[in-house]
């Protein structure tokens, strides 16, 4: 085809998609206009029906318990086969050297470590009570332990997580989370119901399950992060 | 629509373009960490911290380490 008839293509077919896109523009509720009923009802009962201030963590937790239980068995899966295709295929002894060698990188690297996994450890404590919560938290405290590699401490590294602490802390939060969903039926009530007392609004010791879950995700979602970091570094590192 | 948020929103279709206008991939990484901080910003803007915190911690912390091993385990093969 030759290049005017390309253009020629494209002008027709830009023209025909910005007036589709002016027309789907012009359908729109207005900026702001928030028409989700759903949203609305929960942000007036959760407080009150969940003892928590985070209404998003009441939902992920609790509401749609369930849902996140699927995304904690996906995150598993996929940890778990990156582990089983790179550990496989990269037999024999890791290299133990430290392979950052810029002075301000290790420098920055060792001042963040501390901070940053105490943030995380916060956002994850904290998760019912003000925005975050496993999640973000566990992202953020799996990139703390990571930071002490960018700070060329490979044997400090290796030695806050250790393969085995891990894989352990990993099967842990995961079925963490769904031994509570099976104590809610011993308890007698649906699955994931949140059975545990609720606690006092606002304090640590609020949202029942939620608090529980939360932890329980918090420690996956780290583990996960650790464990597909390092066999990442490993794959990087390792000469083949 | 508040100034704020039009700045936000700008920032974030400035960014964008900016993700796009790099093309050597190690610096396209490292833009799009910075494209992820003006979404950050917008979320906040907008109210939904806990979605900022999320976009805070894939975007700058587990998008680009996965993008940046998987560049330095290319540079070795070459």
């Amino acid at each position: 085809m030759s290049r005017r008839a390309r253009l020629g293509v494209f002008g027709v077919s830009a023209a025909v998609l910005a007036s589709l896109f002016v027309w789907a523009l012009t359908g729109l509720p207005k900026f702001g206009d928030f028409q989700g009923e759903y949203g609305r009802i929960l942000n007036s009962v959760a407080g009150s029906e969940r003892h928590v201030t985070n209404v998003v963590a009441a939902v992920v937790f609790d509401y749609r318990g369930f849902d996140t239980l699927g995304e904690e068995f996906l995150l598993f899966t996929a940890v778990m086969a990156v582990a089983l295709l790179l550990r496989e295929a990269r037999s024999g002894e890791e290299r133990r050297t430290d392979v950052v060698r810029s002075d301000t990188v290790r420098a920055v690297g060792l001042f963040a470590v501390g901070p940053t996994v105490v943030v995380g450890l916060y956002v994850i404590a904290h998760g019912y009570l003000t925005p975050g919560g496993g999640f973000q938290g566990g992202v953020a405290t799996a990139a703390g332990l990571v930071l002490l590699y960018a700070a060329a401490r490979y044997r400090a590294y290796r030695a806050a997580s250790p393969k085995a602490l891990i894989d352990f802390a990993e099967g842990t939060g995961v079925g963490a989370y769904a031994a509570v969903g099976i104590a809610s039926l011993i308890a007698g009530s649906a699955f994931l119901a949140n059975v545990a007392d609720l606690g006092v609004k606002g304090t640590l010791s609020s949202g029942g399950t939620i608090a529980i879950l939360n932890a329980a995700s918090g420690l996956a979602v780290a583990a996960a992060c650790v464990l597909i970091f390092h066999e990442f570094l490993e794959e990087v590192m390792t000469p083949r | 629509m508040i100034p704020l948020q039009v700045v936000a929103i700008a920032l974030v279709g400035l960014g964008g373009l900016a993700v796009v206008a790099a093309r050597d991939p190690l610096r396209q990484a490292l833009v799009l960490g910075l494209y992820g901080l003006t979404l950050v910003s917008l979320f906040v803007v907008l109210q939904a911290p806990d979605v900022a915190l999320s976009e805070l911690v894939v975007s700058t912390v587990a998008f680009p380490f996965i993008l940046f091993t998987a560049l330095a385990k290319m540079r070795d093969r070459r």
